[in-house]
Formats: C-alpha cells, structure tokens, sequence
C-alpha cells in the first residue's frame, strides 16, 4: 500500500484470527500459518534442520527490521515475481491452502503464482497457511541472486536442490528462478540438461544456455534482458556445484 | 485567477472511520481514538508528539522511523496504528536513561562520531538495539555489521564510523 499499487476500500487485520500463527513440522511437510514472521520461520531450529535452504533463502529476503513483521504467506500472496519466497515455494513444488465460501482447497505453488502482483487465490477466499516439503535425506542445496543493492528485490535470484547418486551423477535435480518472467519460473531445460550428469564444466555450460529462452522479462528502469540472461546463466553454474558439494557429504549441513 | 482565489481542496472534516486504541508506549499506557489509516509513525509523531521517530521513505526502505515493536525492531511507516493496538512501542525517547545517560549503544554512536546530520540515527539505534537484545549469536566482522545495518540508509557519513559504533556498542555491552 504505501508502494501505491494497491488502495483497498476495506483492510481486514487477521493478525488476532485464532489458529494463523505458527510453524509446525508434520512428518515430511513444514507447515507455515499465514500469520507466521519471516523471521520466525528463519530461526526456527527444526526448520533449519530438515530444510537449511529455507534459512539460506531468508538471508536475501529483505532486512531483519522488514523480517520480523513480513509474514510468508504475505509474500507468497503479494506475488512479485521478483521475490525470493515465491521462487522457492515453486522449486520445491510448496503448496499454499486457501479458504473461502466454498470449503478449503490446496493450490500447488505452481498453479497458484498466475503472473505479476497475481494469484490463483479467488477474491473471497484467504490462504491460511502454506506447506512446504523438508529436504532429501542426503540432498544439497544453494540459493543466491543478484541484487543492485544487499536486501533490495533481486534482479535474478536462482534457486537449486540435487542429489547424487553412488557414480557421482545428478538425481532429481531442481533449478527455479526469480525476477526473469512474470512469475517464479522452474528451469526446466537445464534441469534436463544436468539430470544423470556428472555436472562437469560442459554439462553446467549446456544448462545455462538451455535457460536462456525462460528469461522473458523485458528490459526495465532495473536492468536489460540480456544481462538477466547473462545473469541466470552465471548463477547456474555457480550454484550447482555448490549444491553438488554440500549433497557429497550425505548429510545436511 | 487571482492567488488569493486559490483555495486548497483539503477536506476540513475526514470521513475515515475511527477506532479506539490501546498500546503501551515507552511504558505508559495510551489511548487515542484515530483513523484507521494513520501510520503508526505519525501516530507517535503527530498524536504523541514522539518526534524522535523520523520519516524518510515512508515505504519501508531508508529504516529511519524504526521503532521496537513488541521488542522487535519494525517500520512504524509500514504500520497501521490500528494494527498496534495491544503492542508494547518502544521509540528513541525511552532508550536514554532518565537523567540523560546514554544507552551503550548511544554512547557508542557519539564516541565514534557515528553520526552528521542524525536524521537516520534513531531508527539506526532502534535497530541496533534491538539486535543486540535480541540473544541471537551476531556477526560482528565488517560485512556482518553492513549486512546489520543494511536496512538503514545514511546519507552522510558514509557508514565507516556507523560500523565503527556497532562494534564500540558491543564492546560496551560485553558482546565483542
């Protein structure tokens, strides 16, 4: 509101809405109620635990004066397509449950992030709480973007989870990017570039130019298409290796 | 036209709805009755008269009207006061002692000459503060420290002696 881009007729205050507050994790499955603080996720043990990428994310969301009363769910609904939470709700296939007249319904992260500033979520119904899986036993993870300024919306934000199998070679590898089309985006070429790879110099090489067709956005005030290209494509490279080492050691970090 | 016949299309009486709320500021419990899209920062400006809380951006970027909110560091500009009834405020005006001593984190700011023109400091000290009350391990190396401070901006000093401040602060505190 104070960016100008929404003026509602009518605010509803839910932060005194009985049973939207808290973190819980339920078997593989870290459920996040819609009244829960960035900073609150972020420093949760168990969170930390079972999905240190979530933490890692946390550190580029803003500043910790805007995390302790930014909640999750409020980043997910508000829908940049620049922001780090939406992105990672779409890499790890997070669900987001909303309801309304009608009942209550679960909408895969996928489906619910429609376009920029838009949402799957119907107008009379609310999302209470988002879901997001705990990590692979064994899996690695990475998360950086690059941003004008530490804290600032990221210009390109990427996002990866791999395992390794007993020959060293990519299994299930997840690549997804924000702040290069209208919405959070799974990279799924490059995906396909690297899955059975022994994600050498080449293989890295390939998937970075397989992504270079998931950039849409056009140039803007913040930077040209092309250099988000370039931009997404060095991150890729960067950050699967990352990911790669920490999933070597079998164990989360 | 002449000047004189311009008038401004202000209106004189608001049509707002208006709430009743009840916070503790500082320690003293309030009660106002306010519109419902006054700005927590203008409340504690206008309605308390609490001017140390500055106003920059009012969008949430520059961090100068940072006050404690329920002990944590928050916009006050990205608060509707409204949304704080209930909260325990805490603002610059309550971080000295009464009969003037600085808090170590203001003793720290004015050794290191950690301010020029001190529009940014209070919300500087705010969130200072409230990191070191807040019991989470901090890094205080150069880039822990910018990374700290990243959501304040100042345009003076160059930030050189704001971090300089930081880690007098913890020094003073016993947290170096």
């Amino acid at each position: 509101m104070n960016f100008r881009v929404a003026t509602p007729s009518l605010l509803v205050d839910i932060q005194h809405v009985e049973g939207l507050k808290g973190v819980a994790i339920e078997g593989d499955t870290i459920v996040i109620k819609a009244m829960t603080r960035h900073r609150e996720l972020e420093l949760d043990p168990g969170v930390r635990r079972v999905n240190p990428l979530i933490v890692e994310t946390m550190q580029h969301v803003a500043h910790v004066p805007i995390r302790n009363r930014g909640t999750v769910v409020g980043s997910l609904c508000h829908a940049d397509p620049s922001a780090e939470m939406p992105l990672l709700f779409v890499l790890l296939d997070g669900t987001l449950v909303a309801t309304g007249p009608v009942g209550t319904r679960r909408i895969a992260a996928a489906d619910f992030f429609q376009s920029f500033l838009t949402t799957s979520r119907s107008q009379d119904e609310i999302v209470i709480e988002a879901r997001l899986p705990v990590l692979p036993e064994g899996a690695g993870f990475a998360f950086d973007e690059v941003t004008r300024r530490h804290g600032d919306y990221a210009l390109v934000g990427v996002g990866c989870v791999v395992s390794l199998d007993g020959s060293g070679r990519a299994q299930n590898i997840r690549l997804a990017a924000c702040g290069i089309s209208d919405r959070p985006v799974r990279l799924k070429a490059a995906e396909a570039a690297l899955d059975g790879s022994l994600l050498a110099a080449g293989d890295l090489a390939a998937a970075a130019r397989a992504s270079a067709d998931a950039v849409t956005q056009m140039d803007d005030m913040n930077t040209s298409m092309s250099y988000r290209r370039r931009v997404l494509s060095g991150l890729i490279q960067r950050l699967v290796p990352i990911a790669a080492s920490r999933a070597r050691g079998g164990k989360r970090q | 036209m002449k000047r004189s016949a311009i008038r401004p299309s202000i209106p004189e009486r608001s049509e707002d709805p208006r709430v009743e709320v009840s916070l503790t500021v500082n320690g003293h419990p309030v009660k106002r009755t306010v519109s419902v899209r006054l700005l927590l920062s203008d409340f504690l400006r206008h309605e308390l008269g609490l001017t140390g809380t500055h106003v920059g951006c009012e969008h949430g970027v520059c961090g100068c009207c940072t006050v404690q909110i329920d002990g944590k560091a928050g916009r006050s500009c990205l608060t509707l006061a409204v949304q704080a009834n209930g909260c325990n405020i805490r603002t610059i005006e309550d971080v000295a002692a009464e009969n003037g001593t600085l808090h170590p984190v203001q003793q720290a700011f004015k050794e290191c000459h950690a301010l020029q023109c001190g529009f940014c400091t209070p919300g500087m000290v705010m969130n200072v503060l409230s990191r070191f009350e807040e019991h989470e391990p901090l890094d205080l190396s150069e880039s822990g420290i910018r990374d700290l401070l990243s959501g304040n901006l100042c345009r003076c000093t160059g930030y050189i002696n704001i971090i300089a401040a930081v880690r007098r602060a913890a020094e003073l505190l016993g947290r170096a």
